[in-house]
């Protein structure tokens, strides 16, 4: 993986870059002076513990909250100015909790799409459902959903948008064991098929090596150490 | 049986009101036994309704002989006042007053100015001021109910919320359903006074016409009328306000500002 790493870095173009990024809310440091880069391709995890910063890290990303101070870059462009709507089509996010609209498992595919006046093909919906172990699922009521299918429909809707970048919130922490493989799987299988650019937020150590090959570890909203995931997590 | 005590109509009127203030004062305690405590809130607005509405009874008084377009500035006074009592409904959301205050100005206001020009509102300051005020009143009831079921709306759904603005969902649409859902529960109750008129209440408007010698058919008609009337205005302030409120619950990068604990 090390060397599939310095591979990318060498040669894949940086899609995402953090410069001095930091978040304070009422004198409260959530996120400070974050100094990192995303090459193509390449999946990094956020770990640390509880109340680190790693959702506030991500949000950031998403532009979901304000940085109070630095900016990111997407291919090079301030993403202060490219259109919001635009940018978290392109960062694409699953959250903790999948937060599923109302209706068929389709409908919540179409949701991304239908903001821009496009229509996803019922062909694109099956495609999406069997990346994420869903196949036929697409009539079926997100109601009648368990906790693990609900998170790859997630998955899923998120994929709709063709991300440039998929951002993951802690997709397995709100689930079962048997649920958070399922889901896990899905998730590698979707990223390596795609070869997705990824950033995933876990405060599980073994999950972030089983999914990306570079780590950032938090403390208290500050990166305290960065690099290859085996270095990082298990030095 | 008050009347057996108190022969002066100043005497008994106070009398009635300090009964009617101990049915809602048992009222408080009965909810204080189950751990619900409105009596600071209850208290101030009995007390201060009670202050406020002799204050002006004592003012109309003077007024009624003033200039009718006295009228336009009484108004616009009651406006700013519903606004202010209104926004409070709406804590922690941005702009709450002045949202408020233009919702009612252009909700009620409209409709107290067309319905003068077209003649159904008699320009008469003690016709005017009374029947605008009722509109103004209700404008801003609803328009509290409006803002503050939107505002928890917003809070019970922000994971919804910030799920659509992360798939590249409008700031505007992706508030729509709790849009909707604020302006339908803020008119429940102006719909029920109209469903229910005549057969579950007489409205004071109409008893007091009745008891000043109108026809009971025309003192009828008329009631409907000013429901009627009420039902626009309170209709057009909710409209509005929840039009103007839910582009304020956004930064101009579409990042939602109303988070449960910042508010």
């Amino acid at each position: 993986m090390a060397n599939i790493m310095t591979a990318l870095e060498g040669s894949s173009p940086v899609i995402l870059r953090a410069e001095h990024l930091g978040r304070t809310v009422n004198g409260k440091i959530l996120v400070q002076d974050a100094n990192f880069e995303l090459h193509k391709g390449e999946v990094l995890a956020i770990v640390g513990p509880s109340g680190s910063g790693k959702t506030s890290l991500l949000r950031l990303l998403n532009r979901l909250d304000e940085p109070t101070s630095g900016t990111v870059f997407v291919e090079g462009t301030d993403y202060r100015g490219i259109e919001p709507r635009d940018l978290r089509r392109r960062l694409g996010m699953v959250t903790q909790r999948p937060f599923l609209f109302p209706g068929t498992v389709a409908d919540n595919l179409r949701f991304g799409p239908v903001q821009r006046g496009e229509v996803l093909p019922e062909d694109s919906i099956a495609d999406l459902l069997a990346q994420v172990g869903l196949k036929g699922y697409a009539e079926r009521n997100v109601a009648n959903l368990s906790g693990g299918e609900a998170q790859r429909v997630s998955v899923a809707r998120t994929l709709a948008n063709s991300p440039l970048v998929l951002l993951l919130d802690e997709p397995t922490s709100a689930l079962d064991e048997a649920a958070k493989l399922e889901v896990e799987s899905s998730i590698q299988k979707v990223v390596c098929e795609k070869s997705l650019t990824c950033v995933v937020v876990t405060h599980d150590l073994a999950q972030a090596t089983r999914l990306a090959s570079r780590a950032l570890v938090l403390e208290a909203g500050r990166i305290v150490r960065a690099g290859l995931v085996n270095e990082v997590l298990h030095a | 049986m008050l009347r057996l005590f108190f022969h002066s109509q100043l005497q008994l009127g106070l009398a009635q009101a300090a009964v009617a203030a101990l049915a809602a004062l048992i009222v408080v305690l009965l909810a204080r036994r189950r751990q619900i405590h409105l009596e600071g809130e209850i208290l101030i607005a009995m007390a201060r309704g009670l202050v406020q509405i002799i204050a002006v009874g004592s003012i109309l008084v003077i007024l009624l002989r003033a200039p009718r377009w006295t009228s336009g500035f009484l108004l616009a006074a009651m406006i700013v006042a519903a606004g202010a009592t209104s926004a409070r409904r709406a804590k922690g959301m941005p702009d709450a007053f002045r949202v408020s205050a233009w919702a009612i100005a252009f909700g009620a206001g409209s409709v107290i100015a067309l319905m003068t020009f077209l003649g159904v509102i008699d320009t008469a300051i003690t016709s005017l001021v009374p029947v605008g005020s009722m509109m103004i009143a209700n404008a801003m009831n609803t328009n509290g109910l409006a803002m503050n079921r939107f505002r928890s709306d917003v809070l019970a759904h922000v994971g919804e919320i910030e799920t659509a603005l992360a798939l590249g969902a409008e700031a505007r649409n992706s508030v729509s359903p709790y849009v909707q859902a604020s302006f339908e529960a803020s008119l429940i109750p102006a719909i029920d006074s109209l469903r229910s008129l005549g057969i579950v209440w007489i409205p004071g408007l109409m008893a007091g016409m009745l008891l000043s010698g109108a026809r009971p058919v025309y003192a009828a008609i008329y009631q409907f009328v000013v429901l009627a009337m009420i039902f626009a205005s309170s209709g057009l302030t909710s409209l509005i306000s929840t039009m103007l409120i839910r582009g304020k619950v956004f930064s101009p990068a579409e990042q939602l500002l109303l988070q449960p604990g910042r508010s």
